[in-house]
């Protein structure tokens, strides 16, 4: 086995893999004949949805999946010169771990819990290299200062609840790292963390690969880490690699109309926005009884009789580099890719206009949440600061969007507002009222709610026609059993489904259908004003442009205004006004929309942009980025002063001691740093 | 790990006297008259003023608030009082037939953990085979299985085969314990179906369960021998919940002694339990159900420990 | 407790094709003949329920003996009462018909383990839910409650309220047993329900009705207790057997059913070690009648978790 680091030698090729699972309802081909090539030291990206056969495929590579009900198969896939396809199980385990590694999505449950960190770096070694338990220490200790985690000897005597997410995840790739692999399988490795951390460990683990010359296979359904960090790229869609290229040619030249609608379909964080957003209508089709041809076919908005053959994989029109794509009509979509769902110009451009009269005003709210801290015997009480003196407004039909990392109190802040939590101080004036806790009751009507988990906010037990029914019912809104069928009726149309869909339970229904049900029940009261706590985080990336339109469309046909709760800043940007971001409780910077994403004051606030990657290989081939150090501190035990004090690359020692106030930087663009003074 | 032990031991003192005041006034409440049912047993007569005589001699006559400070108080120093029906102090009492229950009990548990352990993780290996049928037909017999029963077809089996049964005159656990351990093979059998199913299903599943977690996913793609990742990365973590239940059902196998010792005749409290109701024994049964409560709370003590061993989550919270 | 067990998850194979889809295309599994389908062995179960109840209520058509008729030629005692073809399963110390005695004895059975597992089941709903709703001290003290009479194994806490409750026979049924049966469930249950309440109340939809202004009891009634509905039922359907379990060894001690009621439990009663030579089936057929009846509750049971509510722990 020689060990260039030639990007042209060809370190993983697999030919015509499938793998199919059998389940209680049939037989679900999850992988349906791909192939594909991984070079020595290369950072490739499989992207696509949720149940693409992403994460399978990777899954299937290590042979890791459970053996009773999946069934794997493959022409070859050779590592290395071996071929996996036919390896014994025995041969197979050696290679785990010692030539190809994996990192897992959640780093929270992807770790023993009862077991310290050091041991668990330690396995592989001792296992693969027949390490003596000292040296594996020694080694465990150089692998843990390599990932970037400070006090490595204390370290890895811990076990894994007392490391941080992000800590986790750089554990879990020293424990990838620990036999120097050669490939290095990253399943959604960031997730499940916060921007700020996804850019450290993503960061890390591109360096690791260049220094190491470790080839890197990314799973992921971003696609601004794809173009951040991928040099090629594997676009998968129902089971099939659908195009597959340099990243450069993926994002600056998609042949596929899948490729296409993907890349439209999300907004930008770099751009103002543009106009409505690109949507894919529809549904990924169901493996269980997926369609003949071109599985993208019901979706593509240029889809003929000749589509229901399956296209053969060619080379994408007009390409001298390796770019292939599997699309009958692909000349045709590569041309025409800006007008392919609708030409940008054509569709309104700008967000419609809002009101002057203010709606809601927040002014000096605070939540506190008061828990118990056992500590021996004793146990004593500790305000956790959820929400610190916030004060905002929202006008009539305005957006304004509430953007943070995971603990900034976002959630809490729309809690507050809606009294689902009681505030524990500060005035909340709704429509000209003070609300407290008395009087909520008389503007329920006017305030609506839609949540993250299209799951759990909708009543099992209740048909999607009862859920609806039910607020119409309590409030009198409609007299009658036929008017109230009639209004059901007309709001699920409103929100895009079919009126039929009443007779369904929630389960019947997919992710998106569901979270469309729960806007049509908000939107059943006729409110004014609707709290989105991180409405789309929870949908693939098609659906989520469909529910933002529709979000949108409802604004300028009934004038809503909405508090828009999110952590994905390009949404936020897309879809608001004006944007307030928040850390620890205390809101950092707070501005109009393209003014606050263009020009950010605050040294969060540029930071989180920072680490945001954008979909576009060129402007991240260009960015310089100061990705922020260290984890967010605990909520229980917040830094005293600015509460970024800790992590702020402009920090002196007044910041420690000082709380800084929320001034005006400009008029409407207010900043709460000591550093930065109005200009 | 010191400190969450001491933690726990000083949280246990307000159970204890929780359940001892809840002991007292349950047994207050005891329909009937003691001193008379012993008094008509003994003279055929009820003399309303000798019964009043005899009350008055064994201090059920003082006010309650009296006779609850004097239990409390003789607590601590190990006075629970003497039988109403032989006037000998209970600790006497008890102590003279508490060992066969306990050595019952104690063998009851090592026999059900030594059945269950190799028939709960091999059902879960070999899930969904033949043998995971059997164990699982097994074990749901050992749930609707009525221990006193299983225990007279144990002496049925006996006396068919052998003709005769162990003898009841037990030697000592210390001084012969195979001779104690062949005398109490067979009750502790018949306690101990129902505990060892318990465990054995609650192992599979637990095992399952653990082997479905995505450390376990990690643990191969490690790639360790799967020996390994069963013994090391599984196990531990499936014994956690099996060790609850060990706990919990405890309380089953004390239950389940007071119909055994019944079945086989052995002269333990749980036959003597069954006798103070018998009797009317109102201070006999306050402190057969102390011991009782307490054992179950120490025995779940020392769960709550093992449990703190096994997992650092619990063990570093302190 | 008797289905302690919580479900073996299934392998995360599921993960495959997007579990939207799969939860989308799969037909809705609430009909008798999807349970038949998915748990045959609580169809099983549901069976032998069927003919216990069957032939309780129609014990006097279905039985071939009165079950106090006393035929000396058929006792033991005097050599006789071999199962045969007029006596199936033997006849007792007495000569009674054990078959006839066993059919009988389904209705004691039966009714003292449904009433005491509804009873105590639905008390200890009560006070899980409430517990679960008022929060704070409430909660507390409710919880520590519950700890306590935990640590009485059930049967001592049993035969404690048997020694209490005075005897009472309504229509054949010992009501002094049920309420001595039940008690013992009323802190397992209260635990069970409590955790599922709680863990329905801080999910998104509760919020959501909130928001929408609806009042505390329509949330209760409409959103939270249709939802622990699946775990009362799972209890009550184990708890029977648990029940009828206890009901046959307290009338084993002779605390619970008396004579002439005839009760599984009390066949079993101050048998003669005689007889466990001369007349095994004396032993034998009143055993397996409880077993079998506990076994098919268990399987019902069981299988009811399966089905409704997979992640329940009892």
């Amino acid at each position: 086995m020689n060990n260039t680091q030639d990007k042209n030698d060809v370190l993983l090729d697999v030919e015509d893999l499938e793998v199919e699972f059998h389940t209680g309802a049939g037989v679900v081909r999850a992988v349906d004949g791909t192939s594909f090539k991984v070079h020595r030291g290369e950072f490739l990206s499989i992207v696509g949805e949720s149940g693409c056969g992403k994460s399978v495929t990777a899954l299937s590579l290590m042979r890791l999946l459970p053996r009773k009900t999946a069934a794997v198969k493959a022409k070859k896939i050779i590592f290395d010169g071996i071929d996996l396809a036919t390896l014994p199980e025995s041969e197979m385990r050696e290679l785990r771990g010692r030539h190809i590694s994996m990192i897992f999505q959640e780093p929270m449950t992807s770790l023993n819990p009862v077991l310290t960190i050091g041991d668990q770096i330690t396995e592989p070694l001792i296992t693969h290299l027949k390490m003596s338990q000292k040296e594996a220490d020694l080694r465990a200790i150089e692998l843990i200062n390599m990932v970037g985690i400070p006090d490595p000897e204390r370290r890895i005597t811990q076990y894994p609840h007392q490391f941080s997410g992000g800590m986790r995840q750089r554990a879990m790739i020293a424990i990838g790292l620990a036999c120097e692999p050669k490939l290095i399988i990253a399943d959604e490795p960031t997730t499940a963390l916060d921007v700020t951390i996804q850019a450290q460990i993503l960061e890390l683990l591109k360096d690791i690969s260049e220094r190491l010359g470790i080839a890197v296979i990314l799973i992921t359904h971003n696609l601004g880490v794809v173009a951040a960090y991928a040099d090629r790229v594997n676009v998968m869609y129902a089971a099939r690699i659908i195009e597959r290229g340099s990243s450069s040619n993926i994002f600056g030249a998609p042949a596929h109309p899948y490729t296409v609608g993907l890349m439209r379909s999300v907004p930008r964080l770099d751009k103002p926005r543009v106009g409505r957003l690109a949507t894919i209508e529809g549904m990924p089709p169901n493996l269980l009884a997926p369609p003949q041809g071109c599985r993208f076919r019901d979706r593509c908005p240029i889809a003929d009789e000749k589509c229901q053959e399956s296209p053969p994989t060619t080379t994408a029109p007009g390409t001298v580099q390796d770019h292939t794509v599997a699309c009958w009509k692909n000349e045709f979509a590569k041309e025409n890719a800006p007008t392919l769902y609708g030409s940008e110009t054509a569709i309104e451009k700008e967000k419609s206009a809002h009101g002057e009269k203010v709606l809601l005003n927040v002014s000096g709210l605070k939540q506190y949440f008061n828990i118990s801290i056992r500590e021996g015997l004793k146990s004593h009480k500790v305000d956790i600061r959820a929400v610190d003196d916030m004060s905002f407004n929202v006008r009539e039909g305005e957006t304004v969007g509430l953007v943070g990392e995971s603990g900034c109190g976002k959630t809490s802040a729309g809690r507050a507002i809606l009294h689902l939590d009681n505030p524990t101080a500060g005035n909340i004036e709704f429509d000209g009222n003070l609300l407290n806790v008395g009087n909520i009751a008389a503007v329920r009507r006017d305030m609506q709610v839609i949540f993250q988990d299209p799951f759990s906010s909708l009543n099992p037990r209740m048909k999607v026609g009862q859920i609806l029914e039910e607020p119409l019912k309590v409030h009198k809104l409609r007299d009658g059993k036929s008017a109230r069928l009639d209004r059901v009726a007309e709001l699920l149309t409103q929100v895009g489904l079919y009126p039929y869909m009443a007779d369904r339970y929630p389960h019947e229904l997919s992710g998106g259908q569901r979270q469309r049900v729960g806007i049509a029940r908000a939107l059943a009261l006729e409110p004014k004003l609707i709290i989105c706590d991180e409405p789309v985080s929870a949908l693939d990336v098609s659906v989520q442009a469909q529910i933002i339109n529709l979000l949108e469309d409802l604004q300028n046909d009934l004038g809503l205004a909405y508090v828009f709760i999110a952590h994905d800043l390009a949404v936020v940007r897309h879809i608001s006004h004006r944007v307030i971001v928040m850390y620890l409780g205390k809101v950092m910077e707070v501005g109009e929309g393209n003014t606050l994403y263009d020009n950010p004051q605050h040294p969060y606030t540029r930071a989180l942009l920072d680490a945001a990657p954008v979909p576009d290989p060129e402007i991240e081939r260009s960015r310089q980025r100061t990705i922020l150090e260290g984890d967010i501190p605990s909520p229980l035990n917040p830094p005293s002063g600015c509460v970024f004090s800790t992590r702020c690359p402009l920090v002196t020692d007044e910041c420690k001691s000082m709380v800084p106030e929320l001034d005006d930087f400009a008029p409407g663009h207010g900043v709460a740093c000591i550093k930065i003074g109005a200009s | 790990m010191l400190r969450y032990t001491a933690q726990r031991l000083l949280l246990v003192i307000p159970t204890l006297i929780a359940v001892a005041i809840l002991v007292f006034f349950l047994v207050r409440v005891l329909p009937g008259d003691p001193v008379e049912v012993k008094l008509i047993g003994e003279f055929g007569d009820v003399n309303p003023e000798l019964i009043y005589k005899e009350r008055k001699r064994l201090g059920l006559e003082d006010p309650l608030h009296i006779q609850f400070v004097n239990f409390m108080v003789g607590l601590p120093q190990g006075d629970m009082g003497i039988s109403l029906v032989t006037e000998r102090p209970l600790t006497e009492e008890i102590g003279a037939r508490i060992t066969i229950s306990i050595e019952l009990a104690f063998f009851a548990t090592l026999l059900s953990v030594i059945i269950a352990f190799p028939l709960g993780t091999a059902a879960a290996l070999y899930r969904g085979t033949w043998f995971d049928y059997v164990i699982r037909i097994i074990t749901i017999g050992g749930l609707a299985v009525p221990s006193f029963w299983f225990g007279m077809l144990i002496i049925m089996a006996l006396l068919a085969t052998v003709g005769k049964l162990p003898s009841l005159d037990t030697a000592g656990l210390f001084e012969d314990p195979m001779a104690n351990l062949y005398t109490l093979f067979w009750p502790a059998l018949s306690v101990g179906y129902r505990y060892s199913s318990v465990i054995a299903r609650m192992l599979r599943s637990s095992i399952l369960e653990v082997l479905a977690e995505d450390y376990i996913r990690t643990a191969r793609a490690k790639g360790l021998y799967e020996r390994i990742v069963i013994v090391k990365h599984g196990m531990r973590n499936a014994l956690l919940p099996t060790v609850t239940v060990v706990g919990l059902e405890f309380a089953f196998l004390i239950g389940g002694l007071v119909v055994t010792e019944q079945v086989f005749n052995i002269n333990g409290i749980g036959k003597m339990f069954v006798e103070a109701v018998q009797f009317n024994d109102m201070t006999m049964l306050q402190g057969l159900v102390l011991i009782v409560a307490t054992s179950f709370v120490l025995i779940n003590l020392l769960v709550d420990l093992l449990y703190a061993a096994l997992d650092p989550r619990i063990r570093y919270q302190a | 407790m008797t289905v302690s067990a919580p479900t073996e998850n299934e392998p995360k194979a599921e993960i495959t094709a997007s579990p939207e889809q799969l939860k989308a295309e799969r037909p809705s599994r609430r009909t008798l003949f999807d349970f038949i389908k998915q748990q045959p062995l609580g169809t099983i179960g549901f069976l032998i329920i069927v003919i216990l109840f069957i032939s309780a209520i129609f014990a006097p058509d279905v039985a071939p003996y009165d079950p106090e008729e006393v035929d000396f030629m058929a006792s033991p005692a005097l050599g006789g009462g071999a199962p045969g073809p007029e006596h199936l399963l033997g006849g007792d110390a007495f000569g009674r018909d054990i078959l006839s005695r066993l059919i009988f004895g389904a209705r004691t059975a039966l009714s003292i383990g449904f009433f005491s597992a509804f009873i105590g089941c639905s008390i200890g709903a009560i006070i899980g839910i409430v517990s679960a709703f008022a929060g704070g001290k409430v909660d507390i003290l409710v919880q520590r409650g519950i700890d306590l009479l935990l640590s009485f194994p059930i049967i001592i806490l049993a035969i404690l309220v048997i020694a209490i409750v005075p005897k009472n026979v309504v229509f054949g049924i010992d009501i002094n047993v049920i309420i001595a049966i039940s008690i013992p469930f009323i802190p397992k249950c209260a635990r069970v329900i409590r955790s599922a309440a709680l863990s329905i109340v801080t999910l998104a939809y509760v919020d959501a009705a909130k928001a929408a202004g609806y009042r505390g009891s329509r949330i209760v009634f409409r959103h939270i207790l249709p939802n622990v509905v699946a775990p009362y039922l799972i209890l009550i359907t184990a708890y029977i057997g648990q029940a009828i379990l206890l009901e046959a060894s307290l009338s084993f001690l002779g605390l619970g059913v008396v004579e002439p009621t005839p009760s599984w439990g009390l066949m079993l009663a101050g048998v003669n070690s005689d007889y466990y030579i001369t007349a095994p089936w004396m032993i034998v057929f009143p055993g397996l009648a409880v077993t079998l009846a506990v076994f098919a509750f268990n399987l019902l049971g069981d299988s009811l978790r399966d089905w409704l509510d997979p992640k329940l722990k009892l």
